[in-house]
């Protein structure tokens, strides 16, 4: 191979962007480093794409596409009605009760995409940790906002039941409801914040994973309603976050339950506690992810 | 001139030896007492007292590496495998942090080591510009502005909305490489990709780093390719085992570094302190190259065999020892690999070597090499199981050609290889 720089005025030069380089210091940090949400403005726009990635290739080659984002709830709703509803025959406080589990179907869906796709955001992505600079929040925080659009789906579907079953929502409460969600939203970011970084050392987290959603489903209100949990152990019941965001989602939407009592709110600091510790938990990790992933 | 790059005292600690002790399971005792043992493990992983942490050596990929750069320079770095080259890389693009000392960087680090990351196969050739892009840090309206040159100069037209799972490795490459080349960083750092892609594709590479270092931009290139580096750059470092060893204009620092690679004319040595005590159980001696009269040598003549003999240790008993021997271009092509149980009757008969001193001896047939140098590496590992011990760059030794096919016309041949291939002339016609 002969080549010489001199031939190579010919090749098309192209325009440095005039923006001034910002000077970075690169130094071992130390203790629990700084969040630097400064980066992560600048990479806002990375969020975006994969989120926008993960939704497009999820049903690539699907038979069914984007319909997988509906039979999946809805399968649910039918097995939780039949069992829970027609053998058990549990209380609903009044409401049919494919719209009450499908109402907390709609948070619990977005909670196990954060722990089953946010869990391995960092792994599913080593070469990307490996090779480049980026906040490394990013994943998992991509991972979450991927499970929005599949809640999105799922609650025009709760909108279609509950005009068939003619429910009438709860309007005055509904102005809550954005609350909710983000509240629902911080507990799986939370949640895969935590075990995204595990993951990255331990790979238990695998292993563990389809035991700890089955164990958690059964340990929130998805099914059932959480009055049917007796007096003295509802503290104890509301120290799961999950249950806080279920019994919120009901009572925004369709009024039933006690609204934001006692133990929704040590079911929203535990959520809250989660997300903070998780985010610095990450942050302490990220220094080594490219190293020990 | 500004300092575009200032690195001061930086070190990077690896700890070596956690992976090995955690999966050892040799025996299905090995695997119950894991398995028992399992929750006492959790248990301390979880308040932070790991037990794996006292089996734990440490080893400085880099030590106490200094230097500035200033704006608009290209600067090379050479060293062997294992030197630290792609350690230092990986802290100035910021994938992973520096346990000492301190980097300032004046603007964006693009590297071209990232080529590809974050492409995914289902997406078509535009989606993935624009999902690479944003991986390297683009703005999307930078990528909009862009897009055409990129698509230009990939080369793939056409296919620009086809799935790039469907592309050919050649397109997805170029692809990949047109975007990392179009993020136009103010500091560039490239790290082997014109080892990849044919030599068309790797000339236009070229020029697009020359193109960079035109502009004023800064450049660092990490190549095993020594004319590359002195076709490129002005100057060039040395590492080696972690330390800068010498900055130096790059001729001089290419010299230093290919005759520091091998110790003796025709004969490396191993002393105890270049092997680790960790791997006692395969100790390496010497290595040598010899002419048929058991003369060590430098240089062999083409037309005769070559004698390569790798003399080992074995402290314990080894299943599936294999010892291998790589013959590579000075450029750090690849010419050809061998094991010394490749023949049938020796993979039987070697299954098991017990402890003792060993010579492996390899006679490379007359009619293989060209006129050149040569670089021998030397491998021992039980396939799947383990290395115990491998040497990239062990021995270098020269090849004379006279009296070789072709050499009645005295001018200098291609390719690395000049076999004796056996030529018919028929005449079939009138």
């Amino acid at each position: 191979m002969t080549f010489d720089l001199r031939q190579n005025k010919m090749t098309q030069i192209s325009k440095i962007t005039p923006h001034e380089p910002h000077t970075v210091y690169i130094r071992p940090s130390k203790g629990l480093s700084s969040l630097n949400l400064r980066d992560l403005w600048i990479y806002r726009e990375l969020i975006y794409f994969m989120v926008w990635r993960d939704i497009k290739v999820k049903y690539k080659q699907t038979l069914l596409g984007m319909a997988w984002a509906v039979v999946q709830p809805v399968m649910t709703m039918l097995v939780f009605t039949f069992l829970f509803d027609k053998v058990a025959k549990l209380p609903t406080e009044g409401v049919p009760y494919p719209v009450f589990s499908f109402t907390a179907l709609l948070p619990w869906g977005l909670f196990v995409t954060a722990l089953n796709q946010g869990s391995r955001a960092l792994v599913a992505h080593q070469n990307m940790v490996t090779k480049i600079y980026f906040p490394r929040l990013i994943l998992p925080t991509a991972s979450v906002f991927a499970g929005l659009v599949d809640f999105v789906i799922a609650f025009f579907i709760l909108v279609a039941l509950m005009l068939y079953y003619q429910v009438t929502p709860a309007w005055h409460l509904l102005w809550t409801l954005p609350l909710f969600l983000l509240l629902a939203i911080i507990t799986a970011l939370g949640i895969a914040l935590w075990l995204s970084a595990i993951n990255v050392q331990y790979r238990d987290v695998n292993q563990a994973l389809p035991f700890l959603t089955q164990f958690w489903l059964f340990a929130t209100p998805v099914a059932y309603s959480a009055s049917v949990i007796s007096a003295k152990w509802q503290v104890v019941y509301s120290l799961n976050p999950m249950a806080g965001v279920v019994n919120g989602f009901r009572w925004a939407l369709l009024g039933v339950g006690n609204g934001p009592d006692f133990t929704f709110w040590v079911s929203a600091t535990i959520s809250i506690l989660i997300f903070i510790s998780g985010l610095f938990y990450f942050k302490s990790m990220e220094k080594t992810f490219a190293d020990t992933i | 001139m500004t300092i575009s790059i200032s690195v001061k005292n930086i070190g990077k600690r690896y700890k070596i030896g956690a992976a090995e002790t955690k999966f050892r399971y040799n025996m299905l005792r090995d695997v119950i007492v894991d398995t028992v043992s399992a929750p006492v493990r959790l248990a301390k992983a979880l308040v932070g007292k790991s037990d794996r942490r006292q089996n734990q050596n440490y080893v400085w990929a880099l030590k106490d590496v200094s230097f500035d750069l200033e704006e608009g320079k290209v600067l090379g770095i050479v060293g062997r495998n294992g030197a630290g080259k792609s350690t230092l890389l990986k802290i100035l693009s910021r994938v992973t942090e520096p346990t000492v000392g301190t980097v300032t960087v004046r603007g964006r680090v693009g590297s071209l080591l990232e080529v590809g990351t974050g492409f995914h196969p289902e997406l078509s050739g535009r989606e993935n510009i624009y999902m690479n892009g944003a991986i390297l840090g683009m703005k999307r309206t930078e990528i909009d502005s862009k897009f055409d040159e990129i698509v230009d100069f990939s080369e793939v037209g056409q296919f620009i909305d086809t799935p790039v799972k469907r592309y050919s490795s050649g397109m997805y490459l170029r692809l990949a490489f047109a975007v990392a080349a179009h993020l136009e960083p103010e500091i560039l750092v490239v790290d082997e990709v014109l080892a990849v892609g044919d030599a068309e594709f790797q000339k236009k590479c070229l020029g697009k780093m020359g193109d960079v270092a035109q502009q004023g931009r800064t450049v660092l290139f990490v190549s095993h390719n020594m004319s590359a580096i002195l076709r490129l750059t002005q100057e060039a470092i040395v590492l080696n085992k972690g330390q800068m060893i010498m900055r130096a204009p790059s001729q001089e620092a290419v010299d230093y570094y290919l005759s520091s690679g091998q110790s003796q004319a025709g004969e490396k040595l191993w002393t105890e302190e270049d092997v680790s005590q960790k791997d006692a159980e395969f100790t390496p001696i010497s290595l040598k190259v010899k002419e048929r009269s058991g003369k060590v040598v430098d240089t062999v003549r083409s037309t005769e065999s070559v004698f390569i003999e790798f003399e080992y240790q074995l402290n314990s008993s080894i299943t599936g020892l294999r010892v291998g021997l790589y013959v590579s271009t000075m450029r750090g092509e690849y010419i050809f690999t061998s094991f010394d149980t490749d023949d049938a009757a020796l993979y039987e008969n070697f299954d098991t070597r017990s402890a003792g001193r060993y010579v492996s001896r390899a006679e490379i047939p007359a009619d293989i090499f060209n006129e050149g140098r040569y670089m021998v590496g030397v491998n021992a590992s039980s396939f799947g199981v383990k290395r115990y011990f491998m040497d990239e760059n062990a021995l270098a030794f020269s090849v004379d050609i006279s009296g070789a096919p072709g050499t009645q016309w005295g001018e200098p041949r291609v390719g690395p290889v000049r076999p004796r291939l056996n030529w018919k002339i028929e005449k079939i016609s009138d």
